[in-house]
């Protein structure tokens, strides 16, 4: 059984289309509480680091997922601001804490002096990890993006990156929590898998 | 692209003359499987006929679609654009309504993101210049270059150029305009309209324009997106 966060703020439904489609026993919650008995739980995230931070607050939701990754290992993925949600510090809508399951900060990309065009959109080649979610995948697999921040990494951890001008963060991963800026609901075959080996393999 | 009357696949030449090509679930299903990097879905008559784009069919072609989808089609409300998105679309193309109502744009940005508003425009040649074409014949008293600027500062995410002169005609798309509209602003712009092949598709992703919108082509001719995709890495484009 898979649990998927509702902040109101995500693209719930593609996620959990997704699932129904790779057929995965899946529940989406909206009480905090739910959260006790979770065995993997997946954060979607659509709109602003900071709006995330807010939900998250008023629903004790932080606490909640805190306590799940912490106290019990439950495996943890945040997609897009679900991933960006599990740095310390975001700076979109001013700043503000995150979960802070990642030492990292979430800041504007950079445009290049303007030669690059904001939000980021589009697919995007993935430089893959040897992570386990991204077993089977063909390396140099394009996955979608749609994101105006990123994280950027203080500590070490498993990573996969891509370009947009310069190297941006597609994807973390440390002890148990797992992070991808990419939509995999939204990457056709290679994001299917990718979710497929989350919830398999992690 | 797939254009739709209400309930059936529609191929339109110059917004006029239509053909019938059925059920949209077995398009998009075609297009699924083919792995287009995007689908932009439109009910070119709800706003005419005052309604939204029905929900369900969203619904029922959302299933199976693990790329990003764009629906529009008589959205002139947020509950629309919410309704939308719960049924499985990731962002909303908005045309009439905003013409006539600019705000709205701004509105709608502010709740559901600049990433999930796309504004759509659609423009017809007039000699070497560029005319925004109204669908519902009223004439339009904005020029494009200036509504181009106010749709970028009210907050769209993107902007969908079709280019109704050329709409179906499978002549070639006009470079000019692509050109013309991504140098105005900066955000991502799709143009749409009269590509003849995958050749011509590469020649105006060579301009700056973020995506090219091919619809006839995969219906009438052997062209594949791959086919496209192939033509614009010989080009130099970064394809997936």
């Amino acid at each position: 059984m898979v649990t998927i966060v509702d902040l109101g703020i995500g693209n719930i439904g593609s996620v959990s289309k997704a699932l129904r489609y790779l057929e995965v026993e899946h529940e989406i919650v909206a009480q905090a509480e739910s959260l006790s008995s979770a065995k993997k739980i997946i954060l979607p995230g659509v709109g602003s680091f900071s709006e995330g931070v807010k939900r998250l607050d008023e629903t004790g939701f932080r606490p909640a997922l805190l306590e799940a990754v912490q106290k019990r290992g439950v495996p943890l993925l945040g997609i897009c601001v679900g991933m960006q949600l599990l740095a310390k510090t975001g700076y979109e809508g001013g700043e503000t804490q995150g979960l802070g399951l990642i030492d990292g900060v979430v800041d504007k990309i950079d445009d290049m002096g303007g030669q690059l065009l904001i939000p980021h959109m589009g697919w995007n080649d993935v430089r893959l990890s040897d992570s386990p979610v991204f077993s089977s995948i063909p390396p140099q697999s394009c996955f979608y993006f749609v994101h105006s921040y990123a994280m950027r990494l203080n500590e070490d951890a498993d990573t996969a990156y891509t370009s947009y001008g310069d190297d941006v963060l597609a994807f973390v991963n440390k002890g148990r929590v797992y992070g991808a800026q990419f939509h995999p609901e939204k990457s056709q075959q290679p994001g299917l898998t990718f979710l497929r080996n989350f919830i398999e393999l992690c | 692209m797939v254009l739709l009357d209400g309930f059936s696949v529609l191929k339109t030449i110059q917004f006029a003359q239509r053909r019938n090509l059925g059920s949209p679930v077995t398009v998009v299903r075609t297009y699924n499987t083919r792995n287009v990097d995007e689908l932009v879905l439109l009910d070119i008559d709800a706003s005419k006929q005052g309604r939204a784009i029905d929900k369900f069919t969203i619904q029922d072609l959302a299933k199976e679609c693990f790329m990003p989808l764009t629906v529009g089609g008589g959205i002139r409300s947020l509950d629309d654009i919410e309704a939308l998105l719960k049924k499985g679309a990731d962002k909303v193309a908005i045309n009439t309504y905003a013409l006539d109502n600019p705000q709205f744009i701004a509105e709608a940005s502010g709740v559901f993101g600049a990433q999930c508003i796309v504004v759509s425009i659609d423009v017809v040649e007039q000699g070497k210049g560029f005319e925004i074409y109204s669908a519902s014949g009223r004439p339009v008293d904005v020029s494009l270059d200036e509504w181009l600027t106010q749709v970028e500062s009210l907050g769209a995410g993107e902007i969908l150029i079709n280019n109704v002169t050329r709409d179906g005609e499978m002549k070639g798309g006009n470079t000019a305009l692509a050109d013309y509209v991504s140098g105005r602003v900066r955000i991502p712009v799709i143009y749409a309209g009269g590509v003849s092949s995958p050749e011509d598709c590469a020649e105006i992703a060579s301009t700056p324009v973020s995506a090219v919108g091919v619809s006839s082509i995969f219906h009438f001719t052997d062209a594949t997106p791959q086919d496209c995709r192939n033509a614009m890495a010989e080009c130099g484009i970064p394809v997936r």
